[in-house]
C-alpha cells in the first residue's frame, strides 16, 4: 500500500494543533471539536492499520523510509509489527477517549489541548518508529508538553509533582541516550557504515562485556518510565497530579513507552545482556507487583489507589520481559495493551466523579451507585478487569505472563530463588490486586445511599464516550483474545528466535 | 598580489561599520532610527554575500586563510549581528542617543570576529581579538544612566586585558619556541622539534586566555556581572558571536599549531569541560534574574562546546560548528523575547515573568522553545547539536564525560523550566497590559523559532554544511 497510513496516524494530531493555533481563545467547542476530530482520524486510520495488517505474513509493515540525515545515516523510517500495531491502537484509542474525558475543561482550553496533541504526537513517533534516533527525539518530544499539562492543569501538589516527574524521566532518558550513541557507534564500526536502522542494528554481533553494560543503560533509561521499583517514586504523585485525560495518557500509554522500549530495543538489540539482567528484573518487577499492590490498599484518595495499581500492574509486565520465553513475552505485549485501556478507564471515571464531587477521599463516598449507575457499571468492568476476571482484557495477557514465567526452568541466587517461586509470589499479587479493588468498589459505589451526593449527576452525552469505547475495548480483546494474540505472536516471534540463538549465560544472580 | 576577491566580506563589512559612523553624525538626531534599518539591511546584505562565498578558500599575504570553515563563521557572526540589529531599535531608541556609533560598534565587533575567526597568523589574530574585545567594552558600558553597565564596561575592560595580556604572552612564547607566527608553520615545526618548556607554558597560557573569551570556568567570573549589567541585545550578541569567535580561534591555533601536543592540551580541556559543565549548570540554579540566569547557561553552553575540542576529531570540529550556528538561534531568541519584555515591562528579574503566557503567547513560546532548545529537549535543534556533541566524544571513549554532560544537561532542564514555571504556571499581576512588541523584533523572534524548529525536524542542510566545512579545515 503506497498511502503513508502510520505517518498519517501520527501527523493528524500536529493538523489538529495547528489547526487549533489559528482558533481564537473564546471558541471553546470549536477547539474540542477539531482536537475531538484531529485524534478520531488517528483512531480510524489505527483501526484500518491494525485490520489491514498481515498477521499471517508477520514481520514489519506499512514501511515508510525517508533519507533524513545521510552523514549520520538517520532515516525517517516507520514500520509497524505484531508488537507496536496493538500499542498503536491503544494510543489511539486512549487519546480520542482522553480529549472526550475533558470535554468539560474551560481553563485555557487552547493551549492544553495543543500540548496534549504535542505529546500524542510523540507517543505515537515512538511506537512507528524503525530508526533509533527518531525513536529517542519522538520519546523526549513527550515530556515536556507533560510538564506543563500537569504543571497548568493539575490538582493536588501539581507544581512539585510535574517537576518530579519531569526530572526523572529525563535523568532516565540521558542514560539511554549513552546507550544509544554507544550502540550507533559500536555498530558503525562492525558494520563499516553508519545507521540508526534497528533492524540492521540487531544484526551486528555485541561482545557480552557491551552487552551488559549498554543493556544497563537501557534498564534504567526505559526502567524509569516504566516504572520499575525503586525508580518509580515519581509515578504516583504524576497520576495524581495529572488532569484525567493527561492520567489516561500517562498511565494508559506512556508507562508503556517504557517497557516498550526496554523490549524493542534493550532485548532485542541486545539478548545476551537481557540474560544476564532478567533476573534482577525478575526480583525487582515481584517488589512492584506485591509492595504496590499493597499500598494501593491503604490509599485514601481514589486517584492514589489507581496510581499505585498501575505500579503494580506494570509489575506483571516486567515478569513477562523477564521470564524471555514466547509465552510470557506475547503476555507482556497484551498486558501492556489491557492495562492501557483498563487504566484509561479508571482515569476517565475518577476524573469523572472529581469533577463532580470535588473530592477523590473514598471516605466521603458511599452508594454512589444510586446517584451514577453508569459510572458505577464502568468502574466495576474496570475494577473485574483488573483482578483479572476471565472474558475481559487482562485475564488473557495476565494468564500468558504467568504461564511463561512459571515454565521458565532457571534458579537465582544458587537455588534460593527460582522462577516458579517468584511467578507463585506476582500471582499472590492478584489476591491483594482483589482486595483493594473490591474495597474501593465497595466503600465508593455500594452500600447506602449518601444525600450528600443526592446533586451528582450520572455521566451522559459526550461523558459517555471514554466509558463506552473502552468498555467496549476491553470486553471484545477479552472475548476474541486471538484478534489480538496472533498479531503479538508474530511481532514476538522473531524476538524469542534471537533471544534463543543467543547463547546461554549465567545470570546477574 | 594577493587575491582581494577573497577579501570582498571583510572589506565590506569595514565600510558599512565606518559608512554608519558617518551616517550617524551627518543624520538629524529625529530621523536616527532609520541607521537601524540600514545596519540591519547591510548585515543581511552582507551574510548573502559571505554564504555565496562559502566554497572559496586561498591564502591571502601569508597568514590569513580563507576557507569554508572561516566562512561558515562569517555567516554565523554576521546572521547574530543581523538579530542583534533588529533587536535594538527599539531598545536604542529609548535610550536616546548615539544611535549610529551603536551599531556601527555592532558592526566592527562582527569584523573583529570575522578576522579572529580567518587568521592563520598569531598577530593578525590578536588584532581580530583586540578589535572585538574593545569594542564590547563600548557596548557592555552603553547605557549610561545605569551603574551596572557601567560596572559592566569597567570588568569587561579589566578583565579583558588581563586575558589579552595573557593571551599575547601565550602567543610570543609559542612563537619564541617555534620561530614563526603563522599557524600552519608552527604546526611544522613543532611536529619536528617536539614539546619544549616554553612551548608547554605557551599552551597553557593560550589555553587560558581562549578559556576566558569562551566563559570557561574558572576563567568565568566577568560574564554574569558583564551580562547582567550590558544593554540586553548586546549581551545577546557577547553570548553568542563572542563566543563562538573565540571557538573558531582556538580550534584554528590548537588544532592547527599544536595537533602534536595533544595529548597534553587535551586533559586540560577534558579538566575545563567538567568544571565548566558542573558549575555553569549548578550555579544557575538559584539564579533570580534572567540575564544571570542566561548567563550562567552560557557559561555551561561552552562546557558542552568543550567537549567537542576534546575529541579532536572531524566529527568534533563539525559538531561544534553546528551547535554554535543553532546556538545563535536559541540563546538569540530568549534574549530577544528577555528584550521584548524589558521593553513593557523594565524589568529582567524572573519573577515579573509570572503570567507571560497570558500577556503575550509569542513572546512566552519563543522563551519556552529557545530554552528547550538550549537543554536540548527535541524536536529542538539543541538537541541535534548535542546529540553530535556527545557522539564525538563518545566515539573517543570518553563514556563518563558524556554520561556528566548530559546529566548537567537534564539539571539544565530544572532551572529553564523555573522559567516556564514562571511564564506557564503563574498569574498575571493585577491590571497587567499585554505585552507590545515591535513588528521587526517579531519577526525575527519568529524566524528564530522557526530556524530552532526546523534545524530540529530536518537538521540536514546545516549538518552537510558544517561537517563539509569541517572537512575541509583539516585538508592541508
Amino acid at each position: 500500500m503506497n498511502f503513508p497510513i502510520l505517518t498519517a496516524i501520527m501527523l493528524a494530531p500536529v493538523v489538529g494543533l495547528l489547526l487549533i493555533l489559528l482558533i481564537p481563545e473564546k471558541e471553546q467547542l470549536t477547539i474540542k471539536i477539531t482536537a475531538a476530530v484531529a485524534t478520531f482520524v488517528s483512531l480510524v486510520l489505527a483501526i484500518l492499520a491494525y485490520v489491514l495488517y498481515d498477521h499471517g505474513q508477520g514481520g514489519l509493515q506499512f514501511l515508510q523510509d525517508i533519507p533524513w540525515v545521510p552523514a549520520f545515516g538517520i532515516n525517517y523510517s516507520v514500520c509497524v509489527d505484531g508488537m507496536s500495531m496493538p500499542l498503536v491502537l491503544l494510543t489511539a484509542i486512549v487519546i480520542f477517549t482522553g480529549v472526550f474525558a475533558s470535554w468539560d475543561m474551560t481553563k485555557r482550553v487552547k493551549e492544553f489541548f495543543i500540548f496534549l496533541l504535542m505529546l500524542v504526537t510523540g507517543v505515537f513517533g515512538v511506537f512507528i518508529s524503525r530508526d533509533l534516533f527518531f525513536f529517542y527525539l519522538f520519546f523526549e518530544v513527550a515530556v515536556i508538553p507533560m510538564y506543563l499539562l500537569i504543571g497548568i492543569w493539575g490538582s493536588t501538589r501539581k507544581e512539585y509533582a510535574a517537576m518530579k516527574l519531569t526530572l526523572y524521566l529525563l535523568v532516565g532518558s540521558a542514560f539511554a541516550l549513552i546507550g544509544i550513541i554507544a550502540t550507533f557507534l559500536y555498530a558503525a564500526q562492525q558494520l563499516g557504515h553508519a545507521t540508526f536502522d534497528i533492524q540492521t542494528l540487531a544484526t551486528v554481533k555485541y561482545d557480552l562485556g557491551f552487552q551488559k553494560f549498554v543493556f544497563f543503560l537501557m534498564l534504567i533509561g526505559f526502567g524509569v518510565l516504566v516504572p520499575i521499583w525503586p525508580l518509580h517514586l515519581w509515578s504516583p504523585d504524576g497520576h495524581v497530579a495529572a488532569p484525567t485525560a493527561v492520567s489516561m495518557l500517562h498511565a494508559g500509554v506512556l508507562m508503556k513507552l517504557g517497557a516498550y522500549g526496554l523490549i524493542r530495543v534493550g532485548v532485542f538489540l541486545f539478548p545476551e545482556g537481557a540474560k544476564y539482567w532478567a533476573p534482577l528484573i525478575a526480583v525487582l518487577c515481584i517488589v512492584n507487583v506485591v509492595y504496590g499492590a499493597m499500598i494501593a490498599m491503604v490509599q485514601k484518595d481514589l486517584k492514589f489507589v489507581i496510581g499505585y495499581s498501575s505500579v503494580s500492574h506494570m509489575g506483571y509486565v516486567l515478569l513477562g520481559i523477564a521470564a524471555l520465553n514466547t509465552l510470557s513475552l506475547n503476555g507482556a505485549v497484551a498486558q501492556m495493551f489491557a492495562h492501557g485501556i483498563m487504566t484509561a478507564l479508571f482515569f476517565a471515571l475518577v476524573g469523572n466523579v472529581y469533577h463532580k464531587a470535588h473530592t477523590r477521599e473514598i471516605a466521603r463516598f458511599g452508594g454512589l451507585a444510586h446517584q451514577m449507575p453508569r459510572v458505577a457499571a464502568g468502574f466495576l468492568i474496570g475494577g473485574l478487569a483488573s483482578l483479572g476476571l476471565p472474558g475481559l482484557n487482562n485475564f488473557v495477557a495476565e494468564f500468558l505472563i504467568f504461564m511463561g514465567s512459571f515454565t521458565r526452568e532457571q534458579s537465582l541466587l544458587g537455588g534460593l530463588l527460582s522462577y516458579r517461586f517468584l511467578s507463585i509470589l506476582a500471582i499472590s499479587g492478584i489476591v491483594i490486586t482483589a482486595t483493594y479493588v473490591l474495597r474501593v468498589v465497595k466503600n465508593t459505589f455500594f452500600g447506602p445511599r449518601k444525600a450528600e451526593w443526592d446533586h451528582l449527576e450520572d455521566a451522559r452525552g459526550v461523558e459517555m464516550v471514554p466509558i463506552v469505547v473502552l468498555v467496549a475495548t476491553l470486553i471484545l480483546f477479552g472475548l476474541l483474545p486471538s484478534l489480538q494474540i496472533d498479531m503479538i505472536n508474530s511481532g514476538v516471534a522473531p524476538l524469542v528466535a534471537k533471544i534463543e540463538a543467543a547463547k546461554a549465560i549465567g545470570g546477574i544472580f | 598580489m594577493a587575491n582581494l576577491y577573497l577579501l570582498t566580506v571583510e572589506i565590506l563589512t569595514a565600510a558599512l561599520g565606518l559608512g554608519l559612523l558617518a551616517l550617524g553624525l551627518l543624520v538629524p538626531k529625529s530621523d536616527r532610527r532609520g541607521i537601524g534599518y540600514v545596519a540591519a539591511a547591510g548585515l543581511a546584505g552582507l551574510m548573502v554575500a559571505a554564504f555565496s562565498m562559502r566554497d572559496a578558500s586561498g591564502v591571502i599575504l601569508g597568514g590569513y586563510v580563507i576557507d569554508s570553515f572561516g566562512t561558515y563563521f562569517k555567516v554565523l557572526f554576521l546572521a547574530a549581528a543581523l538579530l542583534t540589529a533588529v533587536c535594538s531599535f527599539d531598545y536604542v531608541e529609548k535610550m536616546g542617543f548615539n544611535q549610529g556609533e551603536y551599531y556601527a560598534l555592532l558592526v566592527l565587533a562582527t569584523l573583529g570576529m570575522m578576522v579572529l575567526a580567518s587568521s592563520g597568523e598569531l598577530i593578525s589574530l590578536y588584532l581580530g581579538l583586540e578589535l572585538m574585545t574593545i569594542t564590547f567594552c563600548i557596548l557592555a558600558a552603553y547605557r549610561l544612566d545605569d551603574a551596572r553597565s557601567a560596572e559592566a564596561g569597567i570588568k569587561y575592560v579589566l578583565l579583558g586585558a588581563m586575558s589579552s595580556a595573557i593571551l599575547l604572552y601565550g602567543l610570543s612564547l609559542v612563537y619564541g619556541a617555534s620561530g614563526s607566527t603563522v599557524i600552519k608553520e608552527i604546526g611544522q615545526a613543532v611536529a619536528a622539534g617536539g614539546a619544549s618548556p616554553a612551548l608547554l607554558l605557551g599552551t597553557i597560557f593560550l589555553l587560558a586566555g581562549f578559556a576566558f573569551k569562551v566563559t570557561a570556568v574558572p576563567f568565568h567570573m566577568w560574564s554574569p556581572d558583564v551580562y547582567e549589567g550590558a544593554p540586553t541585545p548586546v549581551t545577546g550578541f557577547l553570548s553568542v558571536a563572542s563566543k563562538a569567535a573565540g571557538f573558531a580561534a582556538l580550534v584554528r591555533v590548537f588544532f592547527g599549531a599544536l595537533p602534536d601536543l595533544h595529548n597534553f592540551w587535551v586533559q586540560l580541556f577534558i579538566a575545563l569541560a567538567v568544571l565548566t559543565m558542573v558549575l555553569g549548570n549548578l550555579v544557575a540554579i538559584p539564579q533570580t534574574n534572567i540575564k544571570r540566569l542566561l548567563a550562567y547557561s552560557s557559561i555551561s553552553q561552552a562546557g558542552y562546546l568543550l567537549l567537542g575540542i576534546v575529541s579532536f576529531s572531524v566529527l568534533g570540529i563539525g559538531a561544534i560548528m553546528y551547535y554554535a550556528m543553532l546556538y545563535v538561534f536559541g540563546n538569540m531568541g530568549a534574549f530577544m523575547a528577555a528584550t521584548a519584555f524589558y521593553n513593557t515591562d523594565g524589568s529582567d528579574e524572573i519573577r515579573d515573568y509570572a503570567g507571560l503566557a497570558r500577556r503575550s503567547p509569542l513572546v512566552a513560546a519563543v522563551m519556552l522553545f529557545s530554552l528547550l532548545s538550549l537543554a536540548g529537549i527535541p524536536p529542538m535543534a539543541g538537541f541535534v547539536g548535542k546529540f553530535y556533541l556527545f557522539m564525538s566524544i563518545i566515539s573517543r571513549g570518553y563514556i563518563w564525560l558524556a554520561i556528566l554532560g548530559i546529566l548537567m544537561s537534564m539539571v539544565s532542564v530544572y532551572y529553564y523550566l523555573l522559567v516556564a514555571k514562571a511564564m506557564y504556571l503563574g498569574n498575571p499581576p493585577e491590571g497587567s497590559q499585554p505585552l507590545r512588541v515591535a513588528p521587526g523584533l517579531q519577526v525575527a523572534m519568529v524566524v528564530s523559532l522557526l530556524v530552532l524548529f526546523l534545524l530540529g525536524i530536518y537538521p540536514t542542510p546545516l549538518t552537510d554544511y558544517a561537517m563539509n566545512s569541517a572537512v575541509s579545515f583539516f585538508m592541508p
